[in-house]
């Protein structure tokens, strides 16, 4: 839904290191989402391609590395990645935490 | 010649950098915040009216309004006694952010004030993603809007430090899973702490309101 100003971001990143790396121009970049994270691979790349015109970083591949949602269990300690029902699937405890999953982050880029 | 430049940068850390400016500048004032999130017509400004009464004469309270459009909610919080009442319009934005806030803020004398309450803007998935700043998050649910909430909106669950179950007069005329919502609750947020109330009928309200009122005593008394 904020996909716009999100993508934003990752502009303003990008190029804030392009320019501390003297590159003229960026090709790819490579971008690791949370599948709790509730951000749009297809709606960024939307939104990209119409802000980084004109900049250093128009046209530039982004690359979309897909973090699975994984759970601990606080009863028995048994990670999982939930399907539907988040409970734990060994001990059906309530209680557990979200160990991977909300990563929203800019990991690396290629430049020129 | 291409090469690789390694960043590792979280995305939103724009934002949280001025979240963390905007929670210093208000700890200095010895102003407690919080971020009221909810969907639309959960009770968020209903909440507000009701609450600033019952601080009158014990807190001096400014109240923040995040909106896509209109004043309607700020002239809602003045009219309950807010002592300040300003509105943010995001212009169609889905959330407040950092930003947003700290142009509120630069409009509040600070030290005026013991309580800010900020009505984020009705939605219960983008105001998780972006931190203000403020000391505390509170949810507020509502009967109406079903027990499966906690289960498909897992981000604003997980994350708020208090849970407000408002509406709790219509119980008997909604079908309402109460086992079915805790269930949920529980998995995302443990022991969060927990206030069904009615903003209609009052019950409830006073137990909220003596909560918040010991968090903000503790607040100014670090």
């Amino acid at each position: 839904m904020h996909e716009l100003s999100v993508t934003e971001s990752i502009l303003e990143i990008a190029l804030r290191h392009a320019q501390e790396s003297n590159a003229k121009r960026i090709t790819d970049l490579y971008l690791v989402i949370g599948q709790l994270s509730s951000i749009v691979d297809d709606s960024v790349q939307f939104y990209w391609d119409i802000i980084s015109k004109d900049t250093p970083a128009e046209g530039a591949q982004l690359h979309f590395q897909r973090i699975p949602a994984r759970l601990a269990c606080l009863e028995c300690g048994h990670e999982y990645s939930p399907e539907g029902d988040l409970s734990c699937p060994a001990c059906h405890s309530a209680r557990v935490k979200v160990i991977a999953g909300k990563e929203f982050r800019l990991d690396a880029m290629d430049v020129e | 010649m291409a090469k690789r430049v390694a960043i590792v940068e979280n995305i939103l850390s724009a934002n949280d950098r001025l979240a963390q400016e905007n929670r210093l500048r208000l700890a200095a004032a010895g102003l407690f915040a919080v971020n009221l999130m909810a969907s639309p017509g959960a009770g968020k400004t209903s909440l507000i009216e009701q609450t600033l009464p019952r601080l009158t004469g014990s807190l001096r309270v400014a109240v923040v309004d995040g909106d896509i459009a209109t004043s309607l909610d700020a002239d809602r919080a003045a009219a309950a006694g807010a002592q300040a009442a300003i509105q943010i319009n995001t212009g169609g934005d889905c959330h407040l952010d950092a930003v947003m806030l700290q142009k509120a803020l630069d409009q509040l004398e600070l030290e005026e004030f013991d309580l800010l309450l900020v009505e984020n803007v009705g939605n219960l998935v983008c105001p998780a993603s972006f931190s203000l700043g403020t000391h505390l998050s509170v949810l507020v649910a509502s009967i109406p809007e079903g027990d499966d909430k906690p289960h498909k909106y897992p981000g604003m669950y997980s994350g708020a430090d208090v849970l407000i179950l408002n509406k709790i007069d219509l119980l008997p005329y909604i079908t309402f899973r109460m086992d079915f919502f805790k269930q949920g609750v529980e998995i995302l947020n443990p022991g969060v702490v927990t206030f069904p109330l009615s903003c209609r009928t009052g019950e409830g309200l006073d137990q909220w309101v003596d909560w918040l009122v010991e968090k903000v005593k503790a607040f100014k008394s670090r």
